[in-house]
């Protein structure tokens, strides 16, 4: 383990697959309402997964998409290595990516499926089919296909070849076991190979002691 | 003697298909279970499978291209449509997912008050509040202002107050915390100790089984197992069915084992047994017909190579029949 941080400390600056992802005195509140957090401050390490959990309402979605660049962090920064990465209005591939709860919020519904799965980069059929996703899923609209699947094709969205990072925000909460196990195994066999960190959002503490490394505690 | 049965139900939604035309799909079928005075049971099963459309076949309040048969007895007696609606509300209630199903321009207390069947709303609302640890200003207090916890009681608090004795619950606990959970649930065990018939429709089995007497596993649209909540244990060989034991081996306390495949969709479902594309103990007479919803130990199984009790010595019952035992 030790050995495994040193080399990842020597490596950090040069190699981009090599690069934490770092919140540094995040802050957020709506125009002048209360704050929702302040101070957050944390660190994910590529290839490392990382949960977080805690009382709705707290804030959990709005660091994930602060770190993804859904939204501006009121005061504070995400850095990806030494950049500063929390603007969203750059153009171009987001290297964090975030997976919601609910698929069928997150998609375009007049789209066809092959369309939404291609919004950010043009996935091989070897690559969907180790998401468990079939070829002619495809060719169908987003109310054709059942929950589970749709957020396979999510997750196939979201792990481009420019994805360092993921955050999963109770990304199959609504799933039954089964289905969960197998979207997570299929997840981390994806991230493991290409060291990608993730945040692991959930209420559900035997899914997060399953998964991760550590828990992030006492961030809010 | 219990006070809702259901038999046989199935129910379907008409979609149009620009290129097609009509066509009528199943989404349930052949749903059977029945719920006794004091006692909770739970339905769980695949996401998709068709859980959260059973709550509302229950309550006749199916949305509109959507069609349900069979039978629903009360009290032994059987329910229509108009049956339905008269009790609804009154001898059997819904406590739905979420606030969005409370009006979001109105106090919460209000809607309380609207379910009361006795003269005096205003007690039996402030009674229900304090009963369930809501502070007296919550009445005036409107949906989007609770959190989820006092959002979960509130929901209760109208099935409560309406005196309902059958209640039914669909997805009570999503996304809450531990200790929300169990509140949530201890409510509906206290209401089902009271004498009332609970139905809980979840698929957070862990939490639900500190309650259920009964769990009814749902599977591709109907019931593949009714078990005794206590078969949830160990490995999970004590369950009936193998896409029960397979549900159960895949939580993340468990094996987190997943096995392939995925749930046939509603119009594309295989003859013969629904589960047999999945199921590692299929043979080719699983493929013949559907199975028959049968008893063994103590519960119910539609699989014809579920053991039955004198199987201790792993022969399955039609081996055993054919062996003349
Ligand atoms: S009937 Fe056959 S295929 Fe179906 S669950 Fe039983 S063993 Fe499996």
């Amino acid at each position: 383990m030790k050995q495994r941080q040193m080399a990842f400390e020597a490596q950090n600056s040069g190699n981009p697959k090599k690069r934490s992802l770092r919140a540094i005195g995040l802050g957020f509140r709506r125009g002048n309402g209360p704050w929702l957090f302040r101070e957050v401050t944390l660190e994910i390490r590529p290839g490392e997964i990382v949960g977080l959990t805690g009382p709705s309402g707290r804030g959990k979605t709005t660091l994930g998409r602060l770190l993804s660049g859904y939204d501006h962090p009121s005061e504070g920064k995400v850095l990806l290595g030494n950049e500063v990465i929390s603007h969203t209005d750059d153009a171009g591939y987001h290297p964090v990516q975030m997976v919601f709860q609910h698929p069928e919020r997150a998609v375009n519904p007049r789209w066809r499926l092959r369309r939404i799965v291609s919004e950010g980069w043009q996935p091989d059929a070897s690559f969907l089919h180790m998401l468990g996703i079939e070829t002619d899923w495809l060719d169908r609209w987003p109310n054709e296909l059942s929950g589970g699947e749709l957020q396979r094709i999510c997750i196939a969205r979201a792990l481009g070849p420019e994805t360092r990072f993921l955050i999963a925000d109770e990304m199959t909460a609504m799933l039954d076991a089964i289905t969960q196990a197998q979207i997570w195994h299929n997840v981390l066999h994806i991230v493991r190979e290409r060291q990608i960190g993730v945040l692991v959002i959930s209420h559900d503490v035997h899914l997060l002691h399953r998964l991760c490394d550590r828990m992030l505690n006492g961030l809010f | 003697m219990p006070l809702l049965e259901i038999e046989r139900l199935a129910v379907s939604f008409t979609r149009y298909r620009s290129r097609w035309g009509k066509e009528k799909v199943q989404v349930l079928h052949d749903v059977e279970f029945s719920v006794d005075a004091g006692e909770v049971v739970a339905v769980i099963g695949a996401s998709g499978s068709g859980k959260s459309l059973l709550a509302h076949a229950l309550l006749g309040i199916l949305p509109e291209n959507f069609s349900a048969s069979g039978t629903i007895r009360y009290r032994g007696e059987p329910l229509d449509a108009e049956r339905l609606k008269q009790m609804r509300g009154k001898e059997i209630a819904l406590v739905p997912q979420s606030v969005r199903f409370l009006d979001p321009l109105m106090r919460v207390g209000a809607q309380v008050r609207l379910s009361v069947r006795g003269d005096d709303p205003y007690a039996a609302q402030r009674e229900v509040f304090h009963r369930y640890g809501l502070a007296p200003e919550t009445e005036n207090m409107y949906p989007f202002q609770l959190s989820g916890g006092m959002a979960r009681r509130v929901l209760v608090s109208t099935a409560t107050v309406s005196g309902a004795r059958v209640i039914i619950a669909d997805e009570p606990t999503p996304g809450l915390q531990a200790e929300d959970v169990r509140e949530a649930l201890r409510h509906f065990r206290e209401h089902a100790d009271a004498g009332c018939a609970v139905l809980v429709i979840t698929h957070d089995i862990e939490s639900v089984l500190t309650i259920a007497d009964r769990v009814v596993v749902l599977y591709a649209g109907t019931t593949v197992e009714i078990a005794p909540a206590a078969d949830f244990t160990g490995d999970g060989s004590r369950l009936r069915h193998p896409y029960s034991r397979a549900l159960w081996q895949a939580l993340p306390q468990n094996g987190f084992t997943p096995i392939p495949g995925t749930q046939p969709q509603p119009g594309k479902w295989p003859s013969g047994c629904l589960f047999a594309p999945r199921c590692d103990q299929a043979s080719p007479e699983c493929t013949f017909s559907r199975p028959e919803l049968r008893t063994v130990r103590a519960g119910q199984v539609r699989c014809i190579h579920a053991h039955s009790e004198d199987d201790e010595r792993g022969i399955s019952i039609d081996e055993a029949a054919s062996d003349g035992i």
